[in-house]
């Protein structure tokens, strides 16, 4: 792992300006110069499990409260998304374009500064989320899995969903000493939250001690909202996945930032 | 040039990573229109230097000034002021040419028709219009490097921070970076190149300042060092032995220098003062040659001279 602690920056609250944007309109650009490959998996991937999972194995499943295993897990498939495309765009993407490409130290040169250039990568990796999860959930439209007009708010969910999986993200990127590195995280954190964060089966048929380390993961959280959101239960509980996101995404974007400067100012 | 402000002041300017001490506490001034080689072997602390002037780098202890604004308090108004060439290209792989240009400019708040027409007018001066919209990978070493300086040029800065321009270059390729510094020069640009060409420092810089192990160990006029440190001409002539010696006689204010099978001879004397000396030694492949600043540095920096 890299070490941070030669670097002569200290920990501060990051100075950012409406520079940001520049950073996220360059990522924004190269994105749409491959626009229709970069839909092609969001758009894919979700037929192929509402339609293996949820229409297929479903099929053998009982309700899960009350509802089809198909609606149950049509919300859990839009959080994924928001987990994946800001991760994997913060993790192995911002590297590729800070380590082979060189593109971060070229952009320093001029008056943006690194907690913007970072900054700005975060807010493209919480875009590349809500474009994502957006696809999905026009996905799960079309097959009529949405029940609710609270969907309506998905795409906010989203994007601070996806600032707090980029920002998570960042902090591994700050840390890898090369592109293998991201292999860790995908598989010790991403892997296991992908299954086991309410979104195949409910938490609650998890062990007791097992059910309470779920509720400590991020994705428990967007996959509980998103199932209020779109099938219609809003109700009290969902403020706890509330609090928890407003309060760990502004942590976790502070951090990563630090991180990122402790990395790259020497 | 004395009289004049200086647009870059460096004093007791300092850089430690860890514990190593990359630029030891060095003063230096750079002038209005200037254009200032960095010499010194790899490792030297020239590249860190410009780091700092361009803000890339924090300095670790002393003062840097550039126009009169300390960097580590304004190093937003000091990147805007500045064109950096890196010694890594680190073109954007994603955009064609052009683009290259006006993503660039966007990072300086230049808006989009003036920085469409800045490219073009990069592009034109570097005789890049043909390859606007190819891809950064389609391009030679020599195109890429050029494209960097159409880059740095895109902000019209008023100094522009040139790290080791031509390494890596065929002798065309190179020889039309130079005419292009030269052009910018008269403009009236202010230029900071580091290189360990000797023969690119002297073709293209005002002064030089010679920099080893973090320390400025020479600074002046490239013809003025020559002067002073290896004299006008250079005798060479192949070993043999107790040759060294007897030039050693011959010569007993000149200096000597055994590099492989060839002894230097440098001599402080005039013009012509070894001319009746390549009759003598007719048959020991002797010649003369014009002392150049490649002498003066490898006096200064590297190989120990006998005398």
């Amino acid at each position: 792992m890299i070490q941070l602690k030669n670097s002569p920056t200290k920990f501060s609250l990051p100075r950012l300006t409406y520079r940001v944007w520049s950073v996220w309109r360059r990522n924004l650009d190269v994105f749409m110069k491959t626009i229709r490959v970069n839909f092609l998996p969001s758009l894919l991937e979700p037929i192929l499990y509402l339609v293996a999972l949820g229409f297929g194995l479903g099929g053998f499943v009982q309700p899960i409260e009350g509802a089809p295993y198909v609606n149950f897990i049509a919300p859990a498939l839009v959080a994924i998304s928001v987990m994946y495309g800001s991760f994997f765009e913060c993790t192995y993407a911002s590297f590729v374009r800070m380590y082979f490409q060189k593109t971060f130290d070229a952009i320093v040169a001029t008056p943006v500064s690194v907690e913007e250039v970072i900054a700005g990568e975060l807010l493209w990796g919480a875009t590349r989320a809500a474009a994502n999860s957006t696809i999905v959930l026009v996905v799960v439209g079309a097959f009529g899995l949405i029940t609710s007009p609270w969907f309506i708010l998905v795409p906010l969910l989203s994007l601070t969903g996806g600032l707090m999986f980029a920002a998570l993200a960042m902090c591994f990127t700050a840390f890898a000493p090369n592109i293998d590195f991201f292999n860790y995280p995908s598989f010790l954190l991403i892997t296991p939250m992908f299954l086991l964060s309410g979104t195949f089966f409910p938490t609650s048929s998890l062990p007791p001690l097992a059910e309470i380390a779920a509720q400590a993961l991020p994705l428990t959280h967007i996959v509980n909202l998103a199932r209020g959101l779109i099938s219609g239960s809003v109700e009290i509980s969902l403020v706890l996945s509330v609090v928890w996101i407003a309060v760990a995404t502004p942590i976790l974007f502070v951090l990563s930032i630090n991180l990122m400067k402790k990395r790259l100012i020497r | 040039m004395e009289s004049q402000e200086a647009l870059i002041r460096a004093h007791n300017l300092t850089k430690r990573f860890g514990n190593f001490t990359a630029v030891d506490k060095i003063d230096f001034r750079i002038y209005k229109g200037e254009c200032v080689g960095f010499l010194g072997p790899n490792g030297a602390g020239k590249t860190t230097t410009v780091r700092m002037i361009y803000c890339f780098l924090p300095t670790s202890e002393g003062e840097l000034d550039v126009a009169g604004m300390d960097v580590t308090k304004h190093s937003r108004e000091v990147k805007s002021l500045i064109g950096v060439a890196p010694q890594e290209d680190n073109l954007d792989p994603d955009f064609s040419v052009l683009k290259n240009l006006i993503v660039y400019a966007r990072y300086f708040d230049i808006p989009k028709d003036d920085a469409l027409k800045r490219a073009e007018e990069q592009l034109t001066f570097f005789g890049m219009q043909e390859k606007r919209d190819a891809q950064i990978d389609e391009l030679s070493t020599g195109m890429k490097r050029r494209l960097v300086l159409a880059r740095a040029l895109i902000n019209k800065p008023q100094i522009l921070l040139l790290d080791e321009p031509t390494t890596g270059l065929d002798p065309q390729a190179r020889h039309l970076v130079w005419n292009e510094v030269r052009s910018l020069r008269k403009l009236g640009v202010t230029i900071i190149i580091t290189t360990h060409y000797m023969e690119e420092a002297a073709e293209l810089c005002d002064r030089v300042l010679i920099i080893d192990n973090g320390k400025i160990i020479e600074q002046g006029r490239p013809s003025d060092l020559v002067k002073k440190h290896v004299g006008e001409d250079v005798l060479e002539i192949e070993n043999d032995r107790g040759l060294l010696e007897t030039l050693k006689k011959e010569f007993s204010s000149a200096t000597f220098e055994v590099v492989g099978d060839r002894i230097h001879v440098f001599s402080t004397q005039p013009h012509g003062f070894f001319e009746r000396y390549v009759e003598l030694y007719k048959g020991k492949n002797v010649a003369i040659r014009n002392a150049n600043l490649e002498d003066v540095f490898l006096k200064l920096t590297g190989r120990k001279l006998r005398d």
